[in-house]
């Protein structure tokens, strides 16, 4: 199967249709389609199914997107959206806002003015801004890993530190670090919305540097590369998509990873396609997770990450043992 | 100390020793069999519920240490604290020594406080039946097991009289209750649960989900219940939740907001089960007349609590 990428992505799209379809007719009863619907049940999938199963796709898209920029800027496999300590302050962030709930009144306030999802984006953001700052500039690769390792590393401690001394919020941490896409509405797929419509084009404007890049530095630069102009927006766009993406639905696991390579595996990819493609991938991964996530137990819900984690950890082992990805090949 | 003295009191210590030799054999929560020489004198608990259950079977004096989050009655305030179940502070815990300590199944310092040669009794007080049993199984451990009936009276009677006393329309109200936003519930199969089912309120999520499951929230938008419970902490957003403005409860102001003191009545499973009984009863009793009111007080528990 080697379709071009308009064939890829018409392929996605129309997965992404199917499930939405299913997205919107998967609720806490399992099964209740959209031409069974009431008054009530029609206020039920306007208001909670629809804004959930949009705003799944949009966050498993942005960190795919996410994802896909760390790969090709960082040129390491492995590179996921967390890689900068995203994840580490964004969790950081809203253990620090859960700690401030209930000190006093005026923490109490101030804390819930910031709310779950203000405090995670600005923790995520600013964990970015600290490794940036410990790894002195964007220049050097090594460094700039080594720093995201250590500050996510220490924020990590810091939020295990906080929900020790703070067990009420043990449940609600928990949940966010798994991952969780049952409180999305409306205003949070118009957040998820805005980010994506910011960084996808940052990131696709900067895919021809990134296919320089994957040459080597030097020979980028003899292209004509501006490396740290490059660095700098993709590190905007990549830290901006996870945060928005990260405040919403708590850390989901591997979609961000996996997606790229997924993508990859279908045939090799310039980065304009692979940056094109890994959303559309990332967001039908995510949504079908969401849809098994509150599928399978209903009405219970499994949290998400554990599914995204099985679903593309799963196919991603089937496609290295089944073909060869590049990864697994013998050079 | 003279020889004399050694001798005059050599034969009071032989005859205390007399006095509470008899041992004590029990078998606790985890299946393990724990013969204690005799009625314990300094006793440490690690959890909330046993350290009520302690005092309230008049044994509050024994107590010489307890964890972080015991802070009823009063006297437990003033007691040296411990760590919780997984950060105990086995040095200091190992200095006070205690005759007992008694601590939930899943405290990770178990072995090693074995090891140090201290008695352990591990109970789990989850559901209704539990709390009973655990009374009783303290009661054994402290030589007081009328005392520990006549509580289990007490408590069960109270349960009985805040049902009785609720007005008809306080009944068969379904009802909501969060333990936690993400959202978790406590169902028919909680301890929760069951004090509701007492007060024949109904549980919109049924026993066969577990206590505490992690729900669709949709789930509970669809049940739409006419009363919801919930902790002053994961209260402030509910009503913003996409769906939640529609539901009965958050329409007719039916939301039972708890303050941090009465959440700590109302999650563990000790002897005050019976205010617990009582506090949902008020939420009923005001749900059936009108909007509950709001607590008036701003939310405030410093981080420690167990809420």
């Amino acid at each position: 199967m080697n379709l071009g990428t308009q064939g890829r992505a018409a392929l996605l799209l129309t997965a992404t249709a199917g499930l939405f379809a299913l997205g919107l007719s998967i609720g806490s009863t399992g099964w209740s389609p959209l031409t069974a619907a009431d008054d009530s049940l029609r206020q039920i999938l306007w208001d909670i199914r629809a804004p959930r199963t949009v705003g799944a796709w949009l966050a498993g898209a942005l960190l795919a997107l996410a994802g896909a920029i760390g790969q090709g800027l960082f040129r390491n496999p492995l590179a996921d959206p967390y890689l900068l300590g995203s994840s580490a302050g964004a969790s950081l962030g809203l253990a620090v806002m859960l700690f401030f709930v209930g000190i006093s009144p005026a923490s109490t306030a101030l804390a819930l003015r910031v709310g779950m999802t203000g405090s995670a984006f600005i923790g995520s953001v600013a964990a970015v801004m600290l490794t940036l700052a410990l790894a002195r500039g964007v220049e050097q690769t090594l460094r700039l890993l080594l720093a995201g390792v250590i500050v996510g590393v220490v924020l990590g401690s810091g939020t295990a530190l906080l929900t020790l001394i703070n067990l009420d919020v043990m449940r609600t941490m928990q949940s966010f670090m798994l991952g969780s896409t049952g409180f999305l509405g409306w205003n949070s797929v118009l957040v998820l919305c805005a980010a994506l419509a910011v960084a996808g084009p940052m990131a696709l404007g900067c895919s021809r540097g990134l296919d320089a890049l994957s040459l080597g530095e030097a020979t980028a630069r003899t292209l004509g590369v501006r490396l740290t102009l490059l660095r700098l927006l993709l590190i905007a766009a990549m830290s901006l998509s996870t945060a928005a993406a990260v405040a919403q639905c708590g850390l989901v696991a591997f979609v961000g990873l996996v997606a790229p390579h997924l993508v990859r595996s279908w045939g090799s990819v310039t980065h304009g396609a692979l940056l094109l493609l890994a959303p559309l991938t990332g967001g039908t991964l995510l949504l079908t997770a969401d849809v098994a996530a509150r599928w399978i137990i209903a009405p219970q819900e499994l949290p998400v990450g554990t599914v995204t984690a099985l679903l593309g950890g799963s196919y991603l082992l089937w496609l290295m043992h089944r073909r060869g990805l590049p990864l697994g090949r013998r050079r | 100390m003279t020889m004399t003295r050694r001798l005059l009191v050599a034969p009071l210590l032989a005859l205390s020793a007399l006095a509470q030799a008899a041992p004590i054999t029990l078998k606790d929560d985890r299946g393990a069999t724990v013969t204690l020489p005799g009625v314990p004198q300094r006793v440490v608990s690690l959890l909330p519920s046993l350290t009520e259950t302690v005092c309230e079977l008049g044994d509050c004096a024994k107590l010489v240490g307890v964890d972080r989050f015991s802070n009823f009655p009063e006297r437990a305030q003033k007691l040296p604290k411990l760590g919780g179940l997984e950060d105990t502070a086995v040095e200091a815990l190992a200095a006070l020594k205690p005759d007992v300590v008694l601590l939930g199944v899943s405290a990770r310092i178990i072995d090693r406080l074995e090891s140090l040669g201290l008695k352990v009794i591990a109970l789990e007080p989850k559901r209704m039946a539990d709390v009973q049993r655990v009374i009783g199984t303290l009661g054994q451990v402290l030589d007081r097991p009328d005392d520990a009936r006549r509580l289990w009276n007490r408590i069960d009677g109270h349960i009985t009289q805040s049902a009785a006393t609720l007005p008809p329309a306080a009944r068969g109200l379904t009802v909501y209750y969060e333990v936690d936003s993400a959202p978790y519930a406590a169902g028919a199969a909680s301890f929760m649960g069951e004090i509701l089912t007492r007060l024949g309120a109904r549980n919109i999520v049924p026993p066969e989900l577990g206590p505490f499951p992690k729900l669709n929230p949709e789930f509970i938008v669809r049940a739409d219940p006419q009363v919801i419970m919930v902790g002053q902490r994961s209260a402030p957003g509910l009503p913003q939740r996409p769906g939640w403005a529609a539901l009965r409860a958050v329409k007719n102001q039916r939301l039972c907001v708890w303050v941090p003191a009465e959440s700590d009545v109302l999650v563990r499973p000790g002897p005050r089960m019976s205010e617990a009984a009582a506090l949902m009863a008020r939420c009923l009793r005001q749900a059936a007349a009108g909007p509950v009111p709001l607590p008036t007080d701003a939310f405030t528990a410093p981080p420690g609590g167990m809420r």
